[in-house]
């Protein structure tokens, strides 16, 4: 009867209960909302980073791993790749050769990180092919030497499709060497950082100008069906090529780990914060409703309704408010999350510059996550007990005797 | 043995200045059945002397033995639990429960005992009977006449089957006609089942039913008159 009690309290006065319940559906909304928001933009940099940088698992030479040197290759990556192509959940593998590079045009020069790749397998491993935004991807140019480059890096170079750059690199001896290349395409990614500092030239190109031996790479990429495979198929590498360094996607971009590690964090504190605004009010609203029921708490007391009681039927009023208002909200959070996961929720007309700039896309999709909502509903009912305790208590201290004689 | 025994009652308050005795060494026994009225002028301690006696308030000095049970000697968890089983109230502005319809605010008390669906079910249609209502259960207060809140009041106190009912100013917002049918469901109790009824009034309607009138002023009691037409009355 207490439950009852409590809960046809809160509707005696609709409109002050309707105006709490609002506001916390209104601040559950917002912390679900923005968990959803903040998990999908967290998701979507790890998606892009995997599928267009890191890969799953990557392979390198214990020596390249101290210095990204040419000289530090591993042979024998024909093989390497047979063998990993073989193993369950991988989709693709791909070798690289990596150098570090100086980009001419006629106006600008710039240093970036060269790639040399094998362009119908690095389709299938990364999909810089997909974020082209002018000409071809690699294996389309058949004369020349054709290069990849970023938007950004073509925009800081003064350059644009067709026009000749000249590289300079270190060759496997050590000598410099100075080869001209010509823009095939211009991709854009998510990430402007890296469409600032990376550029890709085939592979047959790079290992002819460099001297490096047949069968030699810096990197094997690995793509597979489900990073939940990483570590099991990184295993199986290591198995096969006892001695070289191979690395799961968040060994290799730790921060990528942290980052949705710290996502949640953040978010839960995002979210306590919010509880704890809204467990002010609350207080403030149960105050009042315990000065408005003197009297009639007086004689709850007084004909024998114990501290206890009392105490569990404010506790449930405001646990009962508060968990209204969080249905509410964790609803239409969940609604509105729902309709962007689908959607996408476009920022470009916003922020997209500044998103692009920090790695992210500028439509994210939202992400809505079942333990998130255990959790926020948890943290709701948390904050509807302890926002009942200073109501309750001040009730407790009432004088039956008193209580019964006020105008309350 | 005597259903209240009160012995040199005092109630001092020293909150200010001057220390005021608002129950001022009262001695009183009250016997099962009788229907009593304490009366006296605004201040008199009439109010003060039935918390006392209902547990709801401490005497600075003095006892208040409840079917040899001296309220002093009872924790403050247990006084909320004796009460509860032994005492009814029925307070001047009805203070039912608004939330709840006329039945369920009898059967509250006996859901705070740990009584059955069906005993509470059973009780309060019969107290609803008693009181006249039994076609406005189902009611809440807001939807019920000052009378009839009363009266279901009245029938609330009942349900523990208390050993006795102290009733501070029932009549005081009523009309006449309401008082007047109040006092006879009362009465009717008070003769049929026996039960023990002590009121705290200003009111002449209630003080004519009364079988014994207590007058009360400045803490002391002045007069202790039972009245010759009735047979309930055993004063000390």
């Amino acid at each position: 009867m207490i439950w009852s009690i409590a809960w046809r309290n809160i509707w005696r006065n609709k409109l002050r209960s309707g105006v709490v319940i609002t506001a916390i559906a209104l601040g559950i909304f917002a912390g679900v909302f923005s968990m959803a928001f903040m998990r999908g933009m967290a998701n979507q940099r790890l998606e892009s980073a995997i599928k267009t940088q890191v890969s799953d698992i990557q392979v390198h030479s214990p020596a390249f791993m101290k210095v990204n040197d040419i000289k530090n290759y591993f042979t024998g990556s024909d093989t390497l790749l047979q063998n990993i192509d073989t193993m369950s959940g991988v989709v693709a593998s791909s070798r690289r050769l990596i150098v570090n590079a100086i980009i001419n045009s006629a106006e600008k020069g710039s240093g970036v990180k060269l790639y040399g790749v094998e362009p119908d397998v690095e389709k299938k491993v990364t999909d810089l092919n997909t974020k082209l935004i002018d000409g071809n991807y690699l294996e389309s140019l058949k004369t020349g030497r054709p290069i990849l480059v970023g938007h950004k890096l073509a925009g800081k170079l003064g350059v644009k499709l067709g026009s000749k750059l000249v590289v300079g690199m270190l060759d496997a001896n050590g000598y410099p060497i100075y080869y001209q290349f010509r823009i095939g395409g211009i991709f854009k990614t998510a990430s402007t950082p890296f469409d600032e500092s990376n550029a890709f030239v085939r592979y047959s190109d790079l290992r002819d100008i460099t001297s490096l031996p047949k069968n030699t790479a810096h990197e094997v990429a690995v793509y597979l069906k489900d990073n939940d495979y990483s570590k099991r198929v990184a295993n199986e590498i290591e198995k096969v090529r006892p001695g070289l360094n191979v690395q799961e996607w968040f060994q290799v971009m730790p921060e990528l780990s942290y980052l949705t590690e710290s996502m949640d964090y953040y978010m839960y504190i995002f979210i306590i914060i919010i509880l704890l605004a809204l467990g002010f009010g609350i207080v403030n609203t149960m105050l009042m409703v315990v000065l408005e029921r003197v009297k009639e708490l007086g004689m709850l007391m007084a004909v024998g309704m114990n501290k206890r009681r009392v105490f569990a039927m404010i506790m449930l009023e405001t646990v009962f408010l508060s968990i209204t208002g969080g249905i509410v909200g964790i609803i239409v959070g969940t609604a509105v999350a729902g309709f962007f996961h689908t959607h996408g929720l476009n920022l470009s007309g916003l922020y997209g510059e500044g998103f692009s700039a920090l790695g992210y896309d500028s439509i994210i999709y939202t992400v809505v996550q079942p333990q998130m909502i255990v959790m926020t509903a948890i943290l709701v009912i948390i904050t509807g007990i302890l926002s009942s305790v200073y109501p309750a208590v001040k009730a407790l201290h009432l004088n039956p005797a008193d209580a019964i004689r006020t105008d309350a | 043995m005597s259903v209240i025994e009160i012995k040199n009652l005092q109630k001092i308050y020293d909150e200010s200045a001057v220390a005021v005795h608002a129950v001022n060494g009262i001695d009183l026994r009250f016997e099962q059945g009788e229907f009593a009225a304490i009366v006296g002028p605004s201040g008199s301690g009439k109010t003060t002397l039935l918390n006392i006696i209902g547990g709801l308030d401490e005497a600075t000095r003095g006892e208040v033995i409840v079917d040899g049970v001296n309220l002093d000697s009872l924790s403050s968890k247990n006084l909320i639990d004796f009460r509860m089983r032994n005492i009814g109230f029925v307070f001047q502005a009805y203070n039912l429960i608004p939330v709840l319809t006329a039945k369920e605010n009898i059967e509250f008390i006996m859901h705070l005992q740990g009584r059955n669906k069906h005993e509470r079910d059973q009780r309060a249609e019969e107290l609803l009977k008693a009181v006249g209502l039994s076609d406005r259960g189902d009611s809440r207060p807001g939807k019920l006449s000052g009378g009839q809140q009363q009266r279901v009041a009245v029938a609330r106190a009942l349900a523990s089957k208390p050993k006795f009912i102290l009733a501070d100013e029932p009549t005081a917002n009523l009309d006449s006609k309401s008082t007047e049918n109040l006092l006879d469901i009362m009465e009717k109790l008070n003769q049929e089942e026996k039960i023990t009824f002590i009121f705290s009034t200003h009111d002449q309607r209630v003080v004519k039913k009364a079988h014994r009138i207590i007058t009360v002023e400045d803490g002391k009691v002045i007069n202790d008159e039972v009245r010759k037409n009735t047979t309930r009355a055993k004063p000390s």
